[in-house]
């Protein structure tokens, strides 16, 4: 069986337990637990067709019907709750007539083409009919039906065929309960029900946002997967972990052999728990695609056409030319660029051969453009890198504070989990500068919305700090037994200064004062509450001091350390906590401590048999300026790609250009190749062993399905490079590096692929402290003891809107792209998104001549592209938005150099801009399509892989 | 005032009564006649609910209609007493008389037919509704008439 037993209504949850009788067993339940679901506890499974156990239950298919002794007539299974002392039967002769009569009805308007059905072997009406022994059917074909409905083939990703449909409702109450659209409906009555996406519209035409959940839902072959359909059913399962987002889905790889068939969401999974969204359940196509490079290859310089060559000879090239390079330009002129998309234990062997075998700190990982102020902003406050709660904890929230992410775009699936917590009464606040779907979508709408500009960050929250403490709303029992008294005095005389009332800084933040006080209230008065961000807090100048803002917040309303409460990034990438954990930051060692520390240095210089730097290494945007100053000449660079993701890509091409030996690591010939003397092709999350850690450090495990394409896993490449270079390294799998990171990280220590196996995920810190893990943080006490609250003033950013450049252009990711679109743009998902889009206020619009559709022209100070406008109220006036998924975009041909005072994320989320309506791509966007042409034909053209 | 704007009124009137939705679609229809496909995303919108709930209330039930009425709205009871009385063959004669059948237009145009479960009427069955004025003991000729008039 390689499908999950279902229960049919979901667990419950109770203090008090009820014993009942089935069938003459005896079981104990927690109470409210149905009789349907006691009984399949107890081993006895009852017929059903509408109840399926991710979904309340819902008492139409009439097919559970059981006897209870001493009750009249044969009430349902799934709506009737178990009770002390009930004697229940499933079976009797009167059960089996009555479910036979209703099976017959069912099968009486339903196609009899099992044998070539794309549901055989996977189809509860069929097993129903078997279970119940249907022989016959009296009725007949020939009276009204449903047989020739046409089917709806709008979703490049499955197929609806109303054909086969037995109106359980299961679609409907899944996009309901589950995903929280609200897409579906039965549209009239009766014989002529039938299952609407919209309004009777096919289901790209709808407001379905395609995340699986009604096809996972479908008991038949009405609501099916198309791979399924091409491929027949699959054979065995794997069960492994998502790699787009931070929320890191647990998925069952179903297969046949080593081709995969479909994901499908793991109802065991403790951050999604069977929930899926439209990445991670569909857009995996990218992983055979044409595009996917196969063979080493090396070249002089990025003019020349690539060579394919064996991977001894690219790793030994590779090899030789980082020598070359250290002996030519010191020790220090190379480094490496770790990748939140690959495993913790890829990540940890890169960092681990940058110090070891390179001899240097010039280590950095993506995060340095994402989250690297939430690593800093969290260490100084509370004492650890990293969010405070489960996903789960969101359940008990009563106020949910959204600051700067778009958890319906970028984290889908914790957003349904957030939106179920919403319609069942918690209160959310949203601060954005736009008017996010969560503001106000079905059933959910913001309290209250603060669509404050772009940069103003902490003026808002310094102006929702003065509230809390003038108005007297601050937990002062929980500061005094938790927090540095003379740090909390300093602050709570900083935020009460005038210049930080809400009335002062609605100039900088054009958040009405009073919003901003009712929504200080809220959130310091309304219960447990909870602070959501993400990237619009970290990707500005004031990006560390807005993270440590929201922990001054949280700690000052004593809204930590319990369920519902916390401080939670959410992080972006699959594994950009896990990158951070890793060590992959040029002054920090494996669980954030810093290479200075001699005790710590010492331990790993032991351990790795070389002595190691004690100063911290370059940052990222630093190896590009030592690159153009001439200091820094070869780099590493392992499944990121700078060449599009980071800002002001002109100045990030110039110093690629001037590198001597660039290595990419990727699966496909990304951006930043194009400037490569090595490359090296990377394995998917398919093709490898290892472990991701979401956002809220659960670590879990990716499984191998398939065999590398390219030979290597990431892992045994980086390991040949090490070799190569003289350093050894000689691990036989990814869970011996895991022994190697609990042996030397405190925070880990208890982690190993045993007990990953043993529990299916684990949260760190897991240690003999919390051999299980640690679902809450700061529980009783901070990780550093006392919380410390820190000054945070705002200063406004340098990017200042001027006469020339009017505007501002603040970017983020749209529901079917992922970051720089290199595995979605090659799926099906391009269905939904084929271009990146400049969204502009209608009056923005209008000033400037501007309808939607239009080519604009973005220009800032580092440069200019064009995009087509989408005029949208969604934006406020004097904002401008973008997605930064297309490389022919240029999105970040304007961003500029701005960054984090502390971290050097780039200030991604404020660029002064002015757009002006133009005729098609720029002059930048024109001679990168040129360069991209000719140097994807310097690539030699690969075999479909099909 | 165009569709639009006449049920961006109503929605706006009455949006924070409990359970709007069936209030809100009764006077749209009221008003319009109908309930134009245009409404749907309006209605959605004001009580922020999905336009596929909208259109599932909308369908579910017989009285909202979706296209616009005739002139005049013929309702002929299909009840118990009146089916007892000469209901029946009322309806097949109004069926032909207008060449259409239930929840169809007149060959004319002129009129729209609907069948109704119960007027209230039943001492005086069969009973019929032309636009929103009953009519007791009916039978064909009286309802010839009525019709004549009507045109």
């Amino acid at each position: 069986m390689i499908r999950d037993t279902d229960f049919g209504t979901p667990a419950k949850i109770s203090d008090r337990s009820v014993t009942l009788e089935i069938d003459g067993n005896r079981i104990t339940v927690p109470e409210g637990t149905s009789i349907m679901r006691a009984a399949g506890l107890a081993g006895t499974g009852i017929p059903k067709l509408c109840a399926t156990e991710s979904l309340e239950s819902f008492g139409s298919c009439r097919l559970c019907l059981v006897e209870v002794e001493g009750r009249r007539g044969y009430p349902a299974s799934c709506t009737t709750p178990a009770e002390e002392g009930m004697k229940v039967k499933t079976q009797s002769d009167n059960l089996a007539r009555i479910r036979r009569g209703v099976m017959e009805l069912y099968i009486s308007d339903h196609p009899l083409d099992c044998l070539t059905c794309s549901a055989n072997g996977d189809c509860e009406l069929q097993d129903m009919a078997g279970q119940v022994g249907l022989r016959e059917v009296r009725y007949g074909y020939e009276g009204a039906n449903h047989l020739g409905d046409e089917k709806d083939e709008s979703n490049p990703y499955f197929s609806y065929d109303p054909s086969k449909c037995i109106v359980c409702n299961r679609c409907v109450r899944a996009c309901e309960e589950v995903q929280g659209t609200f897409a579906l409906t039965i549209s009239k009555r009766g014989f002529d029900s039938r299952v609407s996406p919209g309004e009777d519209q096919s289901f790209m035409d709808s407001e379905c946002v395609s995340c699986g959940a009604c096809v996972e839902a479908c008991p038949t072959a009405t609501l099916s997967e198309k791979s399924v359909i091409g491929m027949g059913q699959p054979e065995h399962a794997v069960v492994t972990t998502c790699a787009y987002c931070g929320v890191g889905c647990s998925f069952r790889a179903e297969m046949k052999g080593s081709e995969l068939v479909r994901m499908v969401p793991h109802k065991e999974g403790l951050a999604n728990h069977g929930h899926s969204c439209v990445k991670g359940r569909f857009a995996w196509g990218y992983a055979t695609h044409k595009d996917r490079m196969l063979s080493p290859m090396i070249r002089k310089k990025n003019t020349d056409p690539w060579v394919e060559v064996s991977w001894e000879t690219a790793i030994n090239h590779a090899a030789s030319e980082f020598r070359r390079i250290q002996q030519k330009y010191g020790k220090n002129s190379i480094g490496g660029i770790t990748s939140s998309r690959c495993t913790n234990e890829e990540t940890y062997l890169v960092q681990k051969m940058v110090r070891a075998a390179f001899g240097n700190n010039n280590v950095d990982t993506c995060a340095r453009v994402c989250h690297s102020p939430t690593g800093y902003g969290l260490k100084q406050t509370l004492g650890e890198s990293a969010g405070t709660q489960t996903f789960d904890s969101v359940l008990k929230s009563d106020v949910i504070m959204v600051i700067g992410a778009n958890p319906t775009d970028g984290h889908p699936v914790f957003a349904s989990l957030m939106k179920k917590r919403l319609r069942a009464g918690a209160k959310l606040i949203v601060a954005d500068p736009r008017t996010i779907d969560l503001v106000k979508s079905p059933h959910v709408e913001a309290v209250h919305h603060l669509k404050l500009r772009p940069g103003t960050n902490v003026a808002l929250a310094n102006s929702l700090a003065h509230v809390i403490v003038v108005e007297n709303l601050f937990d002062e029992a929980f500061v005094a037994a938790r927090c540095e008294k003379k740090a909390f005095d300093e602050w709570r005389q900083f935020v009460s200064n005038p210049e930080n009332s809400p009335e002062e800084m609605e100039k900088a933040t054009g958040v009405p004062a009073m919003e901003v006080r009712r929504a200080a209230r809220l959130y310091a008065k309304g219960g447990n509450a909870a602070i959501y961000y993400g990237l619009g807090v970290t990707e500005h100048e004031q990006g560390s001091t807005m993270v440590m803002a929201i922990a001054n917040l949280a700690m000052a309303t004593g809204n930590i350390g319990r369920e519902g409460v916390g401080v939670n990034p959410l992080r972006g990438q699959n594994n950009v906590q896990g990158s951070c954990d890793m060590g992959s930051f040029p002054h920090e060692f494996p669980g954030y401590r810093h290479v200075s520390d001699d005790s710590v240095r010492h331990l790993f210089e032991k351990e790795w048999g070389v002595s190691l730097q004690n100063e911290p290494g370059l940052r990222i945007p630093n190896m590009f300026d030592a690159a153009l100053d001439g200091s820094f000449m070869g780099l590493y660079c392992q499944g990121e790609d700078i060449a599009q993701s980071d800002p002001n890509v002109k100045h990030v091409s110039a110093a690629l250009s001037k590198m001597e030996c660039i290595v990419v690591q990727d699966i496909f010939l990304n951006e930043t190749a194009k400037y490569a003397h090595v490359f090296l092709p990377g394995s998917s999350f398919l093709e490898k062993n290892g472990t991701f850690t979401n956002a809220e450090r659960r670590i879990s495990r990716v499984r191998k399905v398939m065999p590398a394409k390219a030979g290597l896993e990431d892992w045994e490449a980086t390991m040949a490079l090490s070799n190569a270079l003289g350093y050894p390294m000689n691990y036989g799998h990814p869970s011996e590096i895991m022994d190697e990171i609990a042996s030397l990280t405190p925070t880990f220590s208890g982690v190993s692929y045993e007990k990953l196996e043993r529990l299916g995920s684990i949260q760190w810190p897991c240690n003999d402290h919390a051999p299980m893990g640690t679902p809450v943080m700061h529980v009783g006490e901070f990780v550093r003891g006392r919380g410390r609250f820190i000054i945070t003033r705002y200063v406004p950013t340098e990017e200042k809107v001027t006469r020339r450049y009017p505007l501002i252009l603040t970017t983020g990711r749209i529901l079917s792209q992922y970051n720089v679109g290199a595995q979605t743009r090659r799926t099906e998902n391009v269905a939904w998104h084929q271009e990146d889009l400049l969204e502009i206020h209608p009056v923005d619009a209008e000033d400037r001549g501007i309808v939607d559709g239009d080519w604009a022209l973005v220009s800032s100070r580092a440069g200019e592209t064009s995009l087509r406008a989408k005029v949208t109220e969604r934006m406020q006036p004097g904002v401008v938005y973008t997605t930064f998924h297309f490389p022919d975009s240029g999105v970040n041909v304007v961003t500029t150099e701005n960054s984090d005072w502390a971290t050097n994320c780039p200030e991604y989320k404020v660029t002064a801009v002015e757009v002006k309506k133009t005729h098609g791509p720029s002059e930048w966007q024109k001679k990168h399509k040129r360069f991209s042409h000719e140097q994807e034909a310097f690539a030699i053209t690969k075999e479909s892989l099909a | 005032m165009t569709h639009e704007e006449t049920v961006t009124m109503i929605v706006e009137e009455m949006r924070s009564l409990p359970g709007a939705m069936l209030p809100i679609l009764h006077a749209i229809q009221d008003r319009l006649g109908y309930v134009p496909k245009e409404a749907v995303p309006i209605v959605a919108k004001g009580l922020n609910v999905s336009r596929a709930e909208v259109h599932g209330v909308l369908t579910y039930y017989h009285h909202f209609r979706q296209d616009p009425p005739a002139l005049h709205m013929l309702h002929i009871c299909r009840a118990e007493s009146c089916q007892a009385v000469g209901g029946d063959a009322l309806a097949e004669h109004a069926k032909n008389a207008l060449g259409c059948d239930f929840h169809g237009i007149s060959g004319d145009g002129s009129f729209s037919l609907e069948p109704v479960y119960c007027l209230g009427l039943c001492a005086s069955s069969p009973a019929i509704m032309l636009d929103g004025e009953v009519h007791a003991r009916m039978d064909s000729e009286k309802l010839d008439s009525l019709l004549e008039e009507g045109k």
